[in-house]
């Protein structure tokens, strides 16, 4: 077995867990290259299929290339789509200029929450990973959310042996990491082995390209030559820059993402 | 970065023996800091006016990370000329044990960092005892802080007889002991400064020369069922391979439980079709027959199928709230099935500076103990030395995980694998006459009378009574007795744990047999386990009547008509019910007589009342001759 193909087997294997022991499961679904993987990897553990929702939460200022690819993946993948959108605070003329931490808040964090709430998911799997940034290195495969969404990531349940803990009080939901334990040069490398569908903004256009997407203004670009996805794995064997450095709510101030996770953001 | 995985190492030891150092230490002189690294920290540490500590690299790693600079330092790479290498960090102090468990059960080896001046300390002893339970056999030891007594030989000499000591009461041993200093590198990757007294390996070649765990391929298949999914025409059967390899064709017996039946084919999507497959590999199997197969069964060869037990002794790792006790509720995960468990015994508290054991009402918080339990349905189970796999678990109480275990033994075995095996190849031949036949032309029906108690309690004689009390009121009754059966039928047993199941069962299946033939069958057996009797209940079903004949232990050995507790307590006989040997009183008996509380008639009168009851059909109740 190679090494992507032992994390192929362990995601596959979570998934399915996931999918016995959580009554209503949904799948995060970000247009990003990891939560491709993650449908990818949900259709290879469920043979073709991804039996449970996709659900993508719409700030309303994502890249438009992102849209229309979520349009054409979904049809093509087969997925039973859910768009989440924080209306009333779009309503109410929310933006990044009133705070980065505060606009993730309401769009993101919120507009997640309020899905969760309306389709009564007991389940939501995430495509994170424990070397994107230092709070989702202290993450569980399966981490327990209180009723507000709340993670407390100072007294977390053990796990070892494979043996997830799945029970938890009602109102307890559940957050599902089946990429946890992936790199992003292990997610490049895997797009690269399935020929996995990935937007084109993480190519280089005139110089820059995304290394990570969200919304546009939030989401910066980085001097890069990289064209193909040959290219991208290149380029990361040799960087020492973080993935998430051009993502500006981070920076807002020095735990700024860490309350962003502890109040229940993807 | 090539395609070969990295082992997974952990650094364990006494917080302030050094285990940063060396990681700090080990990154730097293979080469995975990135330049300029520790300059800019001693021209740090040269400002603030302290002395630069290699303990700093971890720390200032954690603080980039935190500031999103660098990556993740929960898991540090680091290379040697022959492989990578993968630092799982087990972090934290409070809840370490917990987060220790989580990091450290996917390393698959270990460096056990140790002061030499100070020695093993209690935390050195609990992580090498965690290493032991996560079942990881290689250690290194890094005998730390060596410059501080001048690379004095017998102080390292000291130190490592400690450690291999501590080791061997584990059944483990070092694969290398390397004296070190940390602080200067000496012995981690080059051999600077090496005493002259050493000339075993550095550090990086020690690491260098581990097998890493042994691959679970070459071992016999065990495929946990995970689930079974039927989306279209095909029902598939998931799982990951937790050991041995499987092909297409190949028989699969699925454990506990009888029945096998053939690969079809394995499934897959966008993936080449495959007609093998190996430890590791999450598969999709369809089968030749449509066999109930369910969440929890293990698969195998159908020759080397897991036992099917109840009753375990488990080492565990403790790391609950409440203490745990005789008498307590558990669920038992062992692969992916689920048990519900009772605490029957805690045998021991495992004293972690000298390994001796004491006996203990209860368990406590990240106490290590050994305890019997039971569950109430079947477990395919291992000892922990038979399979990597099947051999531990963990202990649920309602929502929490409240330990990890090992199986030390498998206490009630049943001999039931072989004779399945042959089984296949029979078919079982039925009576020629119906059960209402025969109870309407001998006007009772058929039954086991099972009389358990304690040796001396009265069962033999009760049931020479009961027989020819029956006799006379012209039913059909036949006594089995246990002793009498030893010398015949189960000649060939003696009295482990084991073979006293199997002495049960067959038991169990002669009185079946007279049952259903329309006969009473009279059993005077101990039957000493309630695990026996809950198997006999199952087996027999209605047929199986319990009678607990009861007398205290104190009545029974001053009557000792045999002679025999006299001999158990000068210890000419070993495990002998009630004396050395566990008798697990019936919880709910059709029938109790007190032997020590009613004269021998009484006893007998409710003997024959309760068969009355139970084995006249009211339509043809005639009256006794």
């Amino acid at each position: 077995m190679s090494d992507l193909d032992e994390l192929e087997s362990q995601s596959v294997f979570i998934l399915r867990e996931a999918f016995r022991k959580v009554e209503k499961l949904g799948l995060l679904w970000s247009i990003g290259k990891d939560s491709n993987v993650l449908v990818w990897l949900a259709r290879k553990a469920f043979f073709g299929r991804v039996p449970f929702p996709a659900i993508h939460i719409d700030t309303s200022y994502k890249l438009p290339e992102m849209i229309a690819f979520r349009e054409r993946m979904a049809r093509e993948w087969g997925l039973e789509l859910i768009v989440g959108q924080n209306t009333a605070a779009l309503a109410d003329g929310m933006n990044h200029l009133r705070g980065r931490v505060a606009c993730c808040t309401a769009l993101k964090t919120d507009g997640l929450k309020e899905v969760v709430a309306r389709h009564g998911f007991t389940g939501i799997i995430a495509g994170i990973r424990r070397d994107e940034e230092g709070t989702r290195a202290k993450e569980r495969v399966f981490s327990p959310r209180a009723e507000n969404a709340e993670w407390n990531f100072r007294d977390q349940p053990p796990e070892f042996w494979n043996h997830f803990n799945t029970d938890f009080p009602p109102g307890i939901h559940l957050r599902i990491h089946p990429l946890l334990h992936w790199t992003e040069l292990d997610v490049w490398r895997y797009v690269r082995r399935e020929a996995i569908p990935v937007v084109d903004l993480y190519f280089a256009r005139n110089g820059r390209r995304y290394r990570s997407l969200g919304c546009a203004p939030c989401t910066g670009t980085m001097a890069s030559a990289a064209a193909s996805v040959d290219d991208i794995i290149a380029e990361l064997e040799g960087t020492t820059v973080a993935e998430r450095a051009g993502r500006a709510q981070d920076k807002e101030a020095e735990d700024a993402f860490e309350r962003l996770r502890a109040s229940g953001y993807m | 970065m090539n395609d070969n995985r990295a082992l997974p190492i952990v650094i364990v030891g006494h917080v302030d023996h050094g285990k940063s150092t060396l990681i700090g230490r080990l990154l730097h002189d293979t080469g995975a800091l990135p330049d300029g690294k520790v300059a800019a920290l001693q021209e740090a540490s040269r400002k603030r006016g302290m002395p630069f500590e290699w303990s700093f690299v971890m720390d200032a790693l954690k603080v980039e990370r935190d500031q999103g600079i660098t990556i993740d330092t929960t898991r540090i790479r680091f290379s040697s000329d022959a492989r990578d290498y993968v630092i799982i960090d087990a972090p934290g102090h409070a809840e370490f044990l917990k987060n220790m468990l989580t990091g450290a059960a996917a390393a698959e080896a270990a460096i056990l960092v140790v002061d030499v001046i100070e020695g093993m300390s209690e935390q050195t002893r609990r992580h090498a005892f965690l290493l032991k339970l996560l079942g990881i056999r290689e250690i290194i030891v890094a005998v730390n802080k060596m410059d501080r007594c001048g690379y004095a030989q017998d102080a390292f000499d000291a130190a490592s007889r400690n450690v291999a000591d501590y080791l061997a009461g584990l059944d483990l041993a070092a694969a290398a002991i390397i004296p070190i200093s940390a602080r200067n590198g000496d012995m981690i990757a080059h051999r600077s400064v090496p005493p002259s007294w050493y000339d075993g390996p550095t550090v990086l070649q020690a690491l260098d020369a581990l097998a890493g765990a042994p691959s679970e391929a070459d071992r016999p298949l065990r495929l946990p069922v995970q689930d079974v999914y039927k989306f279209d025409e095909r029902r598939i059967i998931v799982g990951r391979i937790d050991a041995g390899r499987l092909r297409v064709g190949d028989r699969l017996r699925f454990s506990p439980g009888e029945r096998s039946a053939r690969i079809a084919s394995i499934e897959s999507w966008n993936a080449q079709a495959a007609v093998s497959a190996a430890a590791g590999q999450s598969v999709g199997l369809t089968l030749d027959e449509d066999i109930f197969v369910e969440r929890g069964q293990v698969a195998s060869a159908p020759d080397a199928a897991p036992y099917a037990a109840a009753r375990l002794k488990l080492r565990l790792f403790h790391f609950g709230h409440a203490p745990l006790q005789a008498g307590d509720a558990v669920k038992l995960q062992i692969g992916l099935a689920e048990h519900a468990a009772t605490v029957e015994a805690v045998e021991s508290v495992v004293d972690i500076n000298d390994l001796t054991r004491r006996s203990a009402e209860a368990v406590g918080r990240n106490d290590i103990a050994d305890v019997v339990v039971h569950s109430r349905t079947a477990i395919a189970v291992e000892t922990a030395v038979e399979g990597r796999h099947l051999g531990r678990g963990i202990l649920r109480r309602g929502y929490h995980i409240v330990a990890g275990f090992l199986v030390e033994a498998v206490l009630d075995a049943p001999q039931a694998a072989p004779v399945a095996g042959v089984a296949r190849h029979i078919t079982p031949v039925t009576s020629a006459v119906s059960h209402a036949e025969r109870s309407a032309a001998w006007g009772h029906a058929g039954g086991v009378l099972w009389l358990t108690g304690l040796s001396g309690a009265g069962k033999s004689t009760l049931a020479l009574a009961l027989e020819r009390e029956l006799f006379r009121r012209d039913y059909r009754a036949v006594l089995l007795d246990g002793d009498s059966l030893r010398r015949t039928l189960n000649a060939d047993l003696g009295f482990g744990e084991a073979e006293r199941a199997e002495n049960v069962r067959r038991i169990g299946a002669v009185a079946q047999h007279l049952a259903e033939s329309g006969m009473i069958a009279i059993v005077a057996c101990i039957a000493p386990r309630r695990s026996h009797r809950a198997r006999l209940r199952h087996e027999l079903g209605a047929l199986y009547h319990e009678v607990y004949v009861k007398a205290s232990l104190e009545i029974c050995e001053r009557r000792d008509v045999k002679g025999l507790y006299v001999k158990a307590r000068r210890g000419e006989i070993t495990a002998f019910t009630g004396v050395s040997d566990l008798y697990e009183a019936p919880a709910a008996p059709e029938l109790e007589v007190g032997t020590d509380v009613l004269t021998p008639g009484e006893c007998l009168e409710h003997l024959l009342d309760y068969v009355d009851r139970a084995f006249r059909p009211g339509d043809v109740r005639r009256l006794a001759s």
